[in-house]
């Protein structure tokens, strides 16, 4: 076995290191064909960003549109279609792969210990079915598009012309590319982290990556079979989800929901895990309740396959079921509630800094417990009656998939950034991007919720005209939203041409990851690292570098 | 891969990241069997939906499935047991470094899934004939109960599901032929002989429970 | 060296083989009788104890590390969940109309 690296003290190799892996081989094929995890990371990244760049399109033409009432620069058969793309792309092109696919794929090993994944090549294959199937979605979207909404419920989505097949097959491509990361990440968990990393002393990213890997595996094969049925349906009438036939189309939402809501918890769940990692850093003290938030992590899990009814409340499905699934939602709320208040509790009389990661932490907390209140609102059987279909809906589910996963996306960015690519970005930029994302989602948003209660339904092109000075503002939002995101993007490409002049550890923080050059070299660590203590144990003397200071 | 160092003294099955070859044999077995449950997961939705309109439409299920020919589908679930049992006889045999008898176990196992797939061939030549067909397609002169075709929509789905991953895993098993042959499998190293076992004990496993529910129902 | 703990004989494949093909031809045989509601159990059942030999046996389970029964058996608790809440579903609606008035066998093809 090779040499064992004792911890706490960090070692300080050559930063940055001539070769590491970015560098050590070159040409497109090397990058095409590499079987190193922070190579697929790298690029998963870049995939996702495209998603986002391509799905935010879309969201803006959906609020411009809303900006009046009736006929508009578009159709209303368009603007079927656009919202429709919105979602779907959103969803399985870049929420579910983000933290997962490109910021778990580049971290996990390190964090671990280890030189790789499980199965590296399985990794590899993660990514060619990503693009693969995101590559059939585009086809479907310029052919013809869809207008079913992401939801794809039948009878519509048997009927209406569109290219809903070739869309379904892009989606089940990419949902194999969910499972392979899924079982990739559990085996790699299970056998390649580093001696002396027990279950409770690895870092709580990887309780929440785990957890979210499990679900990866039993809820998206059911994905794939409903797409199967759908597209069956199509082609050859079977019957099963056509009433006329003697089919019942609410078990198509039965079928489509057993995966779709514990598909919000693989999105939630990977940014609960950087939350996690940054808070203690940017607090300097223990997370508080560390076995706790593991233990919350598998809860979530578990529960999360057990209230998938609650999106059905007036579909159909009989009030017995509707009741149960409504008790049900409240119990899933229960370990989320308590990751948020040990969060809190982690930050409470830490030494807290407001570096971006901890900026994008800390809009979190807040825009992430607003959005779950509301889920338990929604979740609330009577209530949900008459806000079902509603923006309150919309609302709800963009705080808590944009002010939570994208949120906990983009502290993950920031905070990893400089592992990555050796380089920091600027703090200055940094915060002002924040600050307008913040203020940006909440003005789209907050009003969402409003106009929602108010009874304006959603993916309606047209509406009544006291709603639209609510609309007005939520567009004037997406504005903010957009500016705030070219600017990062702008700040963040400046970087990359800079040289390399960041440090191994620019935050001061615990967690093998660190003690990794950055960017690390291809085999992660020179010497086999051996853990001796916990990855959150601010309070012990440790010789770390002092944090260098925000860069220009 | 360009990536994969060997250092001197390595097994070459041994990948890089891995420390010792239990290790990753333990690994492999996990990934396989997080693999399997995603195909209980996905045809336990065929199950399901199954479950829900045969608990709709009784009468017709059980009218419809008459056309079933039991003593083929009997016939059928004793080949695919055996061709279990050839199966892991194979994994055995390449454990004991006996290569020649690996190989007559896999061969074996590739005729009893050919054999499968035969009275399959069969048996869906005779729907065929009836008119007994999926969905729009379906054809069947003289129904005394309305909805009958249900069954054969959800019939043709599951087996034809199931005899999709009959073929894929006989590929499989071409492909363990050509590699045992070729001498890459040892007492010390037969990982992929089984994973592809597990495979094919879980295609069993699945029409373990398709024969009585599509069979012998009552 | 990749070695085992335990290895299965031939001679117990064997007898597994013989087992499940006896609890074919049992399972066979109870179709032929009417046992009401029960027949779906005993079918289930007897199913259920086929598919545990294989996966105890053939599969090596029963001799292997837990983690990977633990795996199989989680699979199949959700699959339960999701088929025990859906028929919790289906099977407290009020029915509206019997079904073998209302369905027919789809005529001639719809556009897609």
């Amino acid at each position: 076995m090779a040499d064992v690296l004792e911890l706490p003290v960090a070692p300080n190799p050559p930063q940055p290191p001539r070769v590491h892996y970015l560098n050590q081989t070159r040409g497109i094929r090397s990058w095409l064909f590499t079987v190193d995890h922070k190579r697929i990371g790298v690029m998963y990244l870049a995939s996702i960003l495209f998603a986002f760049l391509l799905g935010g399109v879309f969201a803006m033409i959906v609020r411009l549109k809303l900006l009046t009432p009736g006929p508009s620069f578009i159709t209303a058969e368009t603007y079927n279609k656009i919202f429709t793309l919105h979602g779907a792309v959103m969803i399985f092109l870049f929420v579910i792969p983000s933290i997962p696919a490109a910021l778990g794929n580049f971290v996990l090993p390190l964090m671990l210990g280890a030189k790789d994944v499980a199965f590296p090549r399985l990794n590899l294959a993660s990514l060619y079915l990503y693009w693969t199937g995101s590559l059939l979605a585009l086809v479907a979207m310029v052919t013809g598009g869809i207008d079913t909404g992401w939801t794809f419920y039948t009878p519509y989505s048997t009927s209406t012309q569109g290219s809903v097949g070739l869309m379904v097959l892009g989606v089940f491509i990419i949902g194999f590319s969910s499972i392979f990361t899924g079982i990739n990440f559990i085996a790699t968990i299970h056998k390649l982290r580093a001696p002396g990393m027990t279950w409770w002393n690895m870092p709580l990213f990887v309780w929440s990556i785990y957890a979210t890997s499990i679900i990866q595996i039993v809820a998206t094969p059911v994905l794939g079979i409903t797409l199967l049925l759908l597209l069956m349906e199509r082609l050859f009438m079977v019957g099963i989800f056509d009433p006329k036939l003697g089919g019942d189309p609410v078990l198509f939402q039965h079928f489509f929901w057993f995966y779709s809501h514990p598909a919000v918890y693989i999105m939630i769940l990977p940014g609960m895990a950087v939350i996690s990692e940054v808070i203690p850093v940017f607090s300097r003290k223990t997370i508080f309740g560390y076995k706790a938030i593991a233990y919350s992590s598998m809860a979530i899990a578990l529960v999360s396959f057990l209230v998938w009814g609650h999106h059905m409340f007036v579909s159909g499905q009989s009030q017995v079921a509707s009741a149960v699934f409504s008790f049900l939602t409240f119990l899933v709320a229960i370990p989320s509630g308590v990751k948020v208040f040990n969060w809190l509790a982690t930050m409470y009389k830490g030494s807290i800094s407001f570096e971006a990661p901890m900026l994008y932490a800390i809009s979190f907390l807040v825009l992430f417990s607003i959005g779950g209140l509301t889920g338990i609102i929604l979740g609330t059987l009577p209530v949900d009656v008459h806000l079902h279909d509603t923006y309150f809906v919309v609302a709800h589910f963009h705080f808590v998939m944009m002010g939570g996963t994208v949120m906990a996306f983009l502290a993950g960015l920031h905070y990893w950034w400089p592992k990555m690519f050796g380089r920091m970005y600027s703090e200055k930029w940094a915060r002002v991007s924040a600050a307008l994302i913040f203020v940006g989602f909440n003005v789209t948003f907050l009003s969402q919720f409003v106009l929602g209660s108010k009874g304006m339904p959603r993916r309606y092109y047209n509406y009544l005209p006291q709603f639209q000075p609510l609309h007005v503002f939520s567009t004037f939002g997406s504005w903010m939203l957009a500016l705030g995101f070219l600017i990062m993007a702008a700040y963040l490409a400046v970087s990359l041409r800079k040289p390399m002049d960041a440090p191994a550890n620019p935050w001061g923080a615990l967690g093998l990851e660190w003690t990794a050059s950055s960017p690390p070299i291809t085999h992660n660590f020179e010497q086999v690292p051996l853990v001796t203590h916990g990855p959150y144990d601010y309070s012990a003397p440790v010789q770390q570098p002092a944090l260098q200071g925000a860069g220009r | 891969m360009s990536d994969q160092v060997v250092a001197a003294g390595h097994e070459p099955y041994l990948q890089h990241h891995f420390a010792k070859p239990e290790q990753q044999a333990d690994a492999s077995k996990i990934g396989m069997w997080l693999f399997l449950v995603t195909e209980i997961l996905l045809f336990g939705g065929l199950f399901v939906g199954f479950a829900l309109m045969q608990s709709r439409h009784p009468l017709a299920f059980l009218e419809a499935h008459k056309q079933l020919d039991k003593t083929l589908g009997f016939i059928n679930t004793l080949v695919l047991l055996t061709s279990s049992f050839t199966m892991v006889m194979a994994v055995h045999s390449v454990r004991h470094d006996r290569r020649r008898q690996a190989i007559a176990f896999l061969a074996l196992t590739l005729v009893f899934a050919g054999a499968f797939l035969g009275v399959k061939y069969i048996e869906y030549a005779h729907k065929f004939h009836e008119g007994l067909l999926p969905g729009r397609f379906y054809s069947h002169p003289g129904d005394t109960v309305p909805g009958q075709f249900m069954f054969f929509s959800f019939y043709f789905m599951m087996t034809g599901l199931h005899g999709f991953h009959i073929i894929a895993g006989m590929v499989l098993i071409a492909w363990l032929i050509r590699r045992t042959a070729r001498g890459d499998f040892s007492a010390q190293y037969y990982t992929p002989v089984d994973l592809v076992g597990l495979y094919w004990h879980l295609v069993d496993m699945i029409w373990i429970y398709l024969f009585p529910l599509l069979y012998l129902i009552r | 060296m990749q070695a085992k703990a335990h290895e299965t004989s031939p001679k117990t494949y064997v007898k597994v083989l013989l087992t499940l093909m006896m609890l074919t031809v049992t399972t066979v045989l109870a179709a032929s009788f009417d046992f009401g509601s029960a027949n779906v159990v005993i079918a289930l059942v007897i199913a259920t104890i086929k598919a545990s030999l294989v996966a105890m046996f053939f599969m090596h389970l029963l001799h292997d590390k837990p983690i990977n029964s633990i795996i199989l058996v989680s699979g199949l608790v959700f699959l339960s969940i999701f088929l025990m809440l859906t028929l919790l579903d289906a099977d407290t609606r009020p029915d509206i109309q019997p079904a073998a008035s209302s369905v027919a066998a789809p005529a001639s093809p719809t556009p897609k």
